[in-house]
C-alpha cells in the first residue's frame, strides 16, 4: 500500500536547465531582481520527489448502513421532517437545520431521474480512454438527494435530461458495501 | 473593537481510530455547542474552521468538504491552518469576524481525522520539511522534537525524570476529562522505562495521534448577555510565525511564543503575565513543550520553569495550574482539535463548570496557548470572565 | 453546563485497528499518485550544484553581513536581495543531535537485532555566521557519546556517485 520512491519511473521534467542565453549569476555583489535569470548547464534546476501516503477512508455511522444495505440492493436515505428533506446517500444530520437524523433511515427505492449528464473520453490521470463513458447525476425519486453513476445500457445520444433511470446491481455475492456495488443505472422502459 | 464572548462549547470523544467521517465528528461537537447555549444554527451568522493538512485525511479541500458537518450550509465560511497552533487561532480567526462588527455571532470548529493515513500518520509529515535540503534525509517530526528538547535540556540542564513529571500530571488530570483518550496514573519510572522513540523522548514523552473535534461559539456583547448569565471574554489576542529555516534559530527558547504572547497581553493589559494569569493551558504535546512553552508566556523567567513544576505551582491545586485539562498528552492530540480543547477547558474553569477538573480559588483570567507548523508559530488567546 | 462523559459517549465510536484491517468495518482504500517536480530556484540550484562538486556554498547579506546557508535569494531579515557566494568549510559543531529508533512513518528499527539507531543532528558550519546549520546525519560515532558542540567533518561520497543532492554528503563524522 505504501508507495516508495522508485528509480523506475520516468522524470517528470526532461530538462537540466533553461534554454542558454540568459544572464550570469550575478556573482560580483550586484543586486539581482529576484525573478530567476541564470542559467549554467551544471544547475540542478528540480528536484523530484514524493508524498508517499495511502489511506483507508472509514464509511462513517451513516455509511455503515447506507452501504451494507446496498449489498442488500436496497439504497437508504434519512429524513429531515422539519425541513421536509429526503437525504441520499443517508446522512445523520440535516445540514440546513442541523436536526439529528438517526432514527429515520428510509428505503428510498432504486429509482431515479436524470438530472444532468455528460460523456468522458479521459480518465482523471488525462489518458485517454478506450471507449468514452456516460457518468451522470442521477436524482433518486421521490428525495432531493442525487447519486453521481454511470449510465449504461443506452447510447449517449439517446440521454436526455428527466429520463427516467434504475440502478443494475452486481450479482450478489461480487457486492463489497461500497458505491460501486451499483453497476451502472439504465433507462426505465 | 467591539467586545467579544463564548457563550458555548461542544467537543467529542477522542479516539486513536473512530469510525465516524471527519463530516460526522464534526455535526456532534457542533451540536454539542449549539444545545450547550440554546442557539439554532439559523442565530449563527459565520462558520470558521481550522483543520489540518489534507494529507491526513486524504481529503482535497478538506475544510469545504466539512462544512456542512460545521453548520456552514450557505454561510460565510473560512478555513485556516497553521499546524497543531490552529486550535487556538482558531478563537482568534473568528473573533475577528465578530469584533469587527462584520457578523454578530461565529460558530468556531475544529477537527481531525489522522487515523486515515497509512502506514501512520506521522509519514505526512515527511513533506513539511524543505523538499529538497531536508527530505531526502527522510526525517520525522519525532526528530524534530527531540533536537528541541535536547538543545532545551543541554541549555538548562534539565533532566529527564525531571520533565517526566509533566506527563504524569497530565495524565492524571485527564481521568476528570470526559473526552480523554489516555488519562492514566502513572509514574515518573513508567515514562522513563518507556520505549524510546528518539532520545530524548519516550514513548510517554509524547501525546497519542488522535481522531476528535470540538467546537466554540462566539457572540458579540448585546448577544452574549442574552444568551448567558456566564459569557467569557476573549480579552486578548496574538499569534506570531517564526522562521522556517529552523536550523537557523536557537531552539532552546520559543521566541514566537513570547511575541504572540505580547500582542495578547497588551491587548489585555496585562503587565505582569506571572501574577496576573490565574490558570494557563499551555500546549503540550510532549512533555518539554509545556516547560518550554511555559518560559515563552512569559509566566516564569527563562530557566525557571522546571522548578515551577517541582514546586507544584502548575498542579492544580498550585498558584498557577497549568494543563488542568489532562492537555495533549492526557485526552489526546488531534491537531486542531487540541488547542480549541485547551481554549474549551479555560472558558468552563473560568465558569466554574469544569466538574472533577475544577481549580479552587475561583480563577477569573486564564490563557491558552498552541504552537506548530515547523516548530514556529505561537497562537495565544487570554479570556476573562 | 458541565460537559458530562454521558454527553460525550455517543459522539464518537471507537474502533481498533484490526477491526479496519480485516474489512469488519467498511471502508475506502486508495493511494493517490502525488509526485512532484519542485523547483529549486537559483539559490538551491547552485547549492546542489556545488554539492555536486564536493563543496558547500553559501550567500551572504550585504546589509546584516550574515553568511547564509542553505543559500537564499534574499535575505529574510532585512528585506533585500542578497549578495556574494561564498564558499564554506565541510565541517562543523553539533548544535543538537537526537537518538532515534524510529523510522519516518514511525516504524521500530531493529535495534536489538544490532541496527544503529539514526543520529540525525543541527550541524553549524564552520565559515557560516554563528547559529546557521543544516540537517544531517552523524555516523561513525557511538550515539551515545555524542555532545553539544562536538567538532564534526563531512564524509562524501565518490565523484561519480554524486548526484546534486544534500545526500552527496554521506554524514558527518567526529573530528
Amino acid at each position: 500500500m505504501i508507495v516508495t520512491p522508485s528509480p523506475t519511473l520516468p522524470p517528470l521534467r526532461g530538462r537540466e536547465s533553461l534554454p542558454a542565453g540568459r544572464q550570469g549569476w550575478g556573482d560580483g555583489g550586484e543586486t539581482m531582481a529576484l525573478i530567476e535569470r541564470f542559467q549554467k548547464t551544471t544547475d540542478i534546476t528540480y528536484w523530484e520527489g514524493q508524498i508517499p501516503m495511502s489511506y483507508i477512508y472509514t464509511v462513517g455511522r451513516a455509511g455503515e448502513k447506507f452501504f451494507r444495505e446496498l449489498i442488500n440492493g436496497k439504497v437508504l436515505g434519512t429524513k429531515c421532517d422539519a425541513c421536509n428533506t429526503i437525504y441520499v446517500p443517508a446522512k445523520i444530520f440535516c445540514e440546513k437545520c442541523f436536526a439529528r437524523l438517526e432514527d429515520h433511515y428510509l428505503d428510498v427505492g432504486t429509482k431515479g431521474t436524470v438530472h444532468t449528464f455528460t460523456e468522458c473520453y479521459e480518465t482523471y490521470e488525462g489518458i485517454r480512454k478506450e471507449k468514452p463513458s456516460i457518468v451522470s447525476v442521477i436524482q433518486i425519486d421521490g428525495t432531493q438527494g442525487y447519486l453521481v453513476h454511470w449510465l449504461g445500457e443506452v447510447d449517449f445520444e439517446k440521454v436526455y435530461i428527466g429520463m427516467p433511470v434504475e440502478a443494475v446491481f452486481k450479482p450478489k455475492k461480487d457486492r463489497e458495501g461500497n458505491i460501486l456495488d451499483i453497476k451502472y443505472f439504465k433507462p426505465t422502459k | 473593537m467591539r467586545r467579544v464572548a463564548i457563550v458555548g462549547a461542544g467537543i467529542t470523544k477522542f479516539y486513536r481510530n473512530a469510525m465516524e467521517t471527519p463530516k460526522e465528528l464534526a455535526y456532534e461537537a457542533t451540536k454539542m455547542a449549539l444545545d450547550s447555549c440554546e442557539m439554532k444554527l439559523s442565530d449563527i451568522e459565520c462558520v470558521v474552521h481550522g483543520t489540518a493538512p489534507d494529507a491526513f485525511d486524504g481529503i482535497h479541500m478538506k475544510g469545504e468538504y466539512l462544512s456542512d458537518g460545521s453548520g456552514a450550509y450557505r454561510k460565510p465560511y473560512m478555513r485556516h491552518y497553521v499546524g497543531g497552533g490552529t486550535g487556538v487561532l482558531s478563537p482568534i480567526h473568528g473573533w475577528f469576524h465578530v469584533a469587527s462588527g462584520m457578523f454578530d455571532t461565529c460558530l468556531v470548529v475544529a477537527e481531525e481525522k489522522m487515523s486515515s493515513a497509512y502506514p501512520h500518520p506521522a509519514g505526512a509529515f515527511l513533506t513539511i520539511f524543505d523538499h529538497t535540503t531536508e527530505q531526502p534525509l527522510y526525517p520525522t517530526l519525532i526528530w524534530i522534537f527531540a533536537i528541541e528538547m535536547n538543545r532545551f535540556m543541554t541549555t538548562w540542564g534539565y533532566k529527564k525524570e525531571d520533565i517526566a513529571l509533566v506527563a504524569v500530571k497530565n495524565k492524571r488530570n485527564a481521568l476528570d476529562h470526559p473526552s480523554a483518550q489516555l488519562g492514566a496514573e502513572i509514574t515518573v519510572k513508567d515514562v522513563l522505562d518507556s520505549e524510546i522513540m528518539a532520545w530524548p523522548v519516550n514513548r510517554l514523552d509524547i501525546s497519542p495521534t488522535s481522531d476528535g473535534a470540538a467546537a466554540i461559539v462566539l457572540a458579540a456583547e448585546h448577544v452574549a448577555r442574552r444568551v448567558t448569565e456566564k459569557p467569557i471574554w476573549i480579552d486578548g489576542v496574538g499569534w506570531a510565525l517564526d522562521t522556517a529555516y529552523w536550523c537557523t534559530r536557537d531552539l532552546y527558547y520559543p521566541d514566537y511564543v513570547e511575541v504572540a504572547s505580547r500582542q495578547a497581553y497588551k491587548m489585555a493589559g496585562i503587565k505582569e503575565p506571572s501574577k496576573e494569569i490565574h490558570i494557563a493551558e499551555p500546549y503540550d504535546p510532549f512533555t518539554y513543550k509545556e516547560l518550554h512553552h511555559i518560559e515563552g508566556l512569559q509566566l516564569c523567567k527563562r530557566g525557571g520553569s522546571v522548578q515551577m513544576l517541582l514546586d507544584g505551582v502548575t498542579q492544580r491545586t498550585g498558584n498557577l495550574p497549568c494543563c488542568p485539562s489532562g492537555g495533549a498528552l492526557g485526552v489526546g492530540n488531534p491537531i486542531a482539535a487540541t488547542g480549541l480543547m485547551k481554549v474549551m477547558e479555560i472558558f468552563l474553569q473560568l465558569r466554574g463548570e469544569a466538574g472533577n477538573r475544577q481549580v479552587p480559588g475561583r480563577p477569573t483570567c486564564g490563557l491558552a496557548q498552541a504552537w506548530g507548523d515547523l516548530m514556529q508559530v505561537g497562537t495565544v488567546v487570554v479570556m476573562r470572565s | 453546563m458541565e460537559i458530562t462523559e454521558k454527553m460525550v459517549a455517543k459522539t464518537a465510536t471507537k474502533l481498533s485497528a484490526e477491526e479496519i484491517q480485516k474489512g469488519e468495518i467498511l471502508s475506502v482504500k486508495w493511494t493517490p499518485k502525488l509526485r512532484y517536480a519542485w523547483d529549486n530556484g537559483p539559490a538551491i540550484g547552485r547549492y546542489l550544484a556545488e554539492l555536486k562538486n564536493g563543496k558547500i556554498i553559501a550567500k551572504k547579506c550585504d546589509k546584516c553581513h550574515r553568511i547564509m546557508i542553505p543559500p537564499r535569494m534574499f535575505c529574510e531579515l532585512c528585506w533585500v536581495p542578497t549578495g556574494e557566494w561564498i564558499y564554506v568549510k565541510d565541517t562543523g559543531i553539533v548544535n543538537t543531535w537526537v537518538v532515534s529508533y524510529v523510522d519516518w512513518k514511525a516504524g521500530r528499527l531493529d535495534i536489538k537485532g544490532g541496527v544503529r539507531p539514526f543520529t540525525p543532528a543541527v550541524i553549524e558550519i564552520d565559515g557560516a555566521s554563528k547559529g546557521m546549520g543544516i540537517l544531517h546525519h552523524l555516523n561513525e560515532v557511538d550515539p551515545w557519546k555524542i555532545y553539544r558542540g562536538m567538532k564534526v567533518k563531512a564524509v562524501w561520497k565518490s565523484p561519480e556517485e554524486r548526484a546534486g543532492a544534500i545526500t552527496d554528503i554521506k554524514y558527518f563524522k567526529p573530528l
